[in-house]
């Protein structure tokens, strides 16, 4: 009894040195570039990028496995903050060419469709989704992201993504036409 | 004697442009009351700000001068129905806008009777005071008539925050076609007087000055014969035409000399604007407590049968006052609401007019010039018109370039939008209209980039909200096993007790 109580002991006590050593030794630093970009990101964990959450998005983006540009709620401006902490060009501030902007989009829900089942309202990062159960559901534009977790969610499919409506408040004039638009001016070989 | 040394007294602005002014269509029609259309649309949005919101609902009565949108939030306007009738609709319909996006509109069918609901108190503005004629003109739903449509009561409110000490009378009316103030002060010149007055006793400040173009020639003769309302010396100043005299800041310079910081308001200066209809839009709401259900506008161009100036009900479709003057007698190659400057072209005639809208052009292709863009040649033509001191040649090479931000550091947030670069420009290229998009596309990003942080702010919010519930389970989890496991305990003991008892019974019963 005693011989087993004590060898168990001596084993584990084996056991812990090692592994405490094993974690100090073969220590996997996190490098800080991931934590800077991931305060850079929503933070929403929406995984709209394809990557497990924002944490996963930053390593990725840190290890160069994944564009500057993948995060489509971040739009523009948070390419341009990636760029500038990666190093890479996306094209700068003067000429965003190389980023296409990504059409806003906003989650839509049919209300015929709606059950009320809660399950999207559960879902949503932003809390975007005003409901109740066994009351319809309805998606508040302004903060919406349209990250599509809704949608995936929703029993009855009743949900859709619809690019952001414009209302007075945020219309504006399209880019007047201008000499050269229609045709590409010939470059100078 | 007296003109010269008043005209030596002015200031110069930079730039500028004399487009043919084309006002002798309508300026000596005099101002005619249109009849009420069968149909009227209040937008509800007829202001800078919040949308009213709508106190009636669908067939409901109501009375001239009902309130049926109250104002929401700091700078919004009240809206009034401009006639007594049932309101068939309050719904959505498309606005008087570019866009032709929808608005918030309630629809009232007028029951021909036009009967007065209960008007606002009178006020005496003599012994009135500031507080009370500012909150009269809020209540009154009255709002920047010269287009701008900034709450009026807002602007009156100035007085606390800044040492003000003149008033500006905003009646250069610079858009070339309209006429609407000049009617409006040739024939109504003491009410106007008395508005400004009444603006100025609001502001505690004892200067007015009523600044008029040189084209007018009949309104400075009738507001000069009314120099003294309400104890405060009003002086009417000849400023030259030329466009864009009417800009607010540009406004003050020539009148007093004195340039407004960028992006500040003129108010700093110690001076406040006002357009001539909105002192006679106070004037009506203070002596005689009606809001602004109506207001004088100029139909004109060449499209028009019959150019005219009308007094309108806010919400009459623009079909019905088209048909009223004549009609289109041609195919209009554009139509705008406001001057032809920096007005808005509509696509739909159906849309209603509004608070701001102060004229209805339809403009025949012979007053409209569609020529192809050329290259820019840098011929300097915009720098010098603008009168901003821009170099507008140079936001639009950025702007093309998709580089807002050098557009913005070379000044693209000062410009006003007044055109006058795209007027003179002899290549043709639509600049303001660039610029135009270009502040809308910054307005958007800088929309974009708070939507960002109130995300993420939402996401912290929703995190720890899911924290707490979860902490609040765990809480109640362990409370229950707590007493669950009292409960146990007490049963156990009471168990126990009971056994002993039992025990004890049956050792006595032994016994």
């Amino acid at each position: 009894m005693i011989t087993a109580a004590v060898s168990m002991t001596a084993l584990g006590l084996g056991f812990g040195c090692l592994l405490s050593y094993a974690a100090r030794r073969f220590h996997v630093e996190t490098p800080p570039i991931v934590d800077e970009i991931e305060t850079i990101l929503p933070g929403t964990n929406c995984g709209q990028c394809g990557f497990p959450g924002c944490r996963g998005a930053a390593e990725a983006v840190a290890e160069g496995d994944a564009p500057v540009t993948l995060c489509p709620p971040g739009g523009r401006e948070v390419a341009l903050e990636l760029a500038d902490i990666m190093g890479v060009d996306c094209g700068g501030g003067a000429d965003a060419s190389g980023f296409v902007e990504a059409e806003q989009l906003v989650a839509f829900i049919f209300e015929d469709h709606c059950t009320g089942c809660t399950k999207c309202y559960k879902r949503c990062p932003t809390a975007a989704i005003v409901g109740a159960a066994k009351q319809i559901h309805t998606v508040i534009n302004d903060a919406c992201i349209g990250c599509d977790a809704c949608a995936e969610v929703c029993p009855t499919e009743a949900i859709i993504l619809r690019s952001k409506p414009k209302t007075l408040r945020n219309w504006y004039w399209e880019r007047p036409v201008q000499l050269g638009d229609s045709a590409p001016r010939e470059v100078a070989a | 004697m007296s003109f010269f040394i008043r005209a030596a007294q002015l200031f110069s602005i930079a730039g500028g442009i004399h487009p043919e002014t084309r006002k002798f269509l309508s300026s000596n029609c005099e101002i005619e009351d249109m009849p009420l259309p069968p149909l009227i649309r209040v937008p509800l949005q007829q202001h800078i700000g919040a949308d009213a919101e709508p106190l009636v609902k669908r067939d409901d009565h109501v009375l001239k001068g009902q309130l049926i949108g109250s104002a929401r939030g700091a700078i919004s306007a009240n809206v009034h129905a401009p006639t007594s009738g049932r309101v068939i609709a309050v719904g959505h319909f498309t606005a008087p806008h570019p866009s032709g996006l929808p608005v918030p509109t309630i629809t009232i069918r007028p029951d021909g009777r036009d009967e007065w609901g209960p008007r606002l108190s009178r006020l005496r503005p003599e012994a009135a005071e500031p507080e009370e004629i500012a909150a009269r003109v809020a209540e009154a739903g009255i709002v920047g008539m010269g287009g701008a449509t900034f709450p009026a009561a807002v602007k009156l409110d100035l007085r606390g925050k800044y040492p003000l000490h003149t008033l500006i009378i905003n009646a250069a009316e610079c858009e070339p076609y309209l006429t609407c103030d000049d009617r409006l002060m040739r024939e109504r010149a003491e009410e106007v007087a008395d508005g400004a007055a009444i603006i100025a006793q609001a502001l505690g400040v004892d200067r007015v000055i009523v600044a008029i173009e040189s084209n007018k020639p009949q309104a400075i003769a009738a507001m000069r014969r009314h120099n003294l309302v309400l104890g405060k010396r009003i002086d009417v100043t000849t400023v030259p035409t030329l466009y864009p005299m009417g800009s607010e800041k540009h406004l003050v310079k020539a009148v007093t000399g004195k340039e407004t910081p960028a992006r500040a308001l003129t108010a700093e200066l110690g001076v406040v604007v006002h357009n001539a209809a909105t002192a006679h839009a106070v004037h009506l709401a203070v002596r005689y407590g009606e809001p602004l259900i109506r207001r004088v506008l100029t139909v004109s161009g060449r499209a028009v049968g019959r150019p005219a100036n009308l007094r309108v009900a806010i919400g009459t479709p623009v079909k019905d006052i088209l048909d009223h003057c004549g009609g289109l007698v041609e195919e209009p190659s554009r139509l705008l609401l406001g001057g032809p400057m920096m007005g808005q072209p509509i696509s739909n005639l159906r849309v209603p007019v509004v608070k701001g809208t102060n004229g209805i052009l339809a403009l025949t292709k012979g007053e409209t010039r569609k020529n192809d863009v050329m290259p820019c040649i840098r011929c300097g033509s915009c720098v010098q018109v603008c009168p901003v001191g821009l170099t507008p040649f140079e936001m639009n090479t950025r702007i093309q370039a998709g580089d807002l931000d050098g557009a913005t550091k070379v000044g693209l947030l000062d410009c006003i939008s007044c055109g006058c670069c795209s007027y003179n420009c002899p290549s043709n290229i639509q600049l303001v209209q660039g610029f135009n998009y270009a502040k809308g596309k910054l307005a958007e990003e800088q929309s974009r980039k708070l939507q960002q942080e109130e995300t993420r702010r939402l996401a912290a919010a929703r995190e720890a909200r899911l924290e707490a519930i979860a902490e609040a389970k765990r809480q109640a989890m362990a409370k229950r096993k707590a007493e669950m496991a009292e409960k146990k305990k007490r049963e156990a003991a009471a168990k126990a007790a009971k056994a002993a008892e039992t025990a004890s019974e049956n050792g006595e019963a032994v016994e």
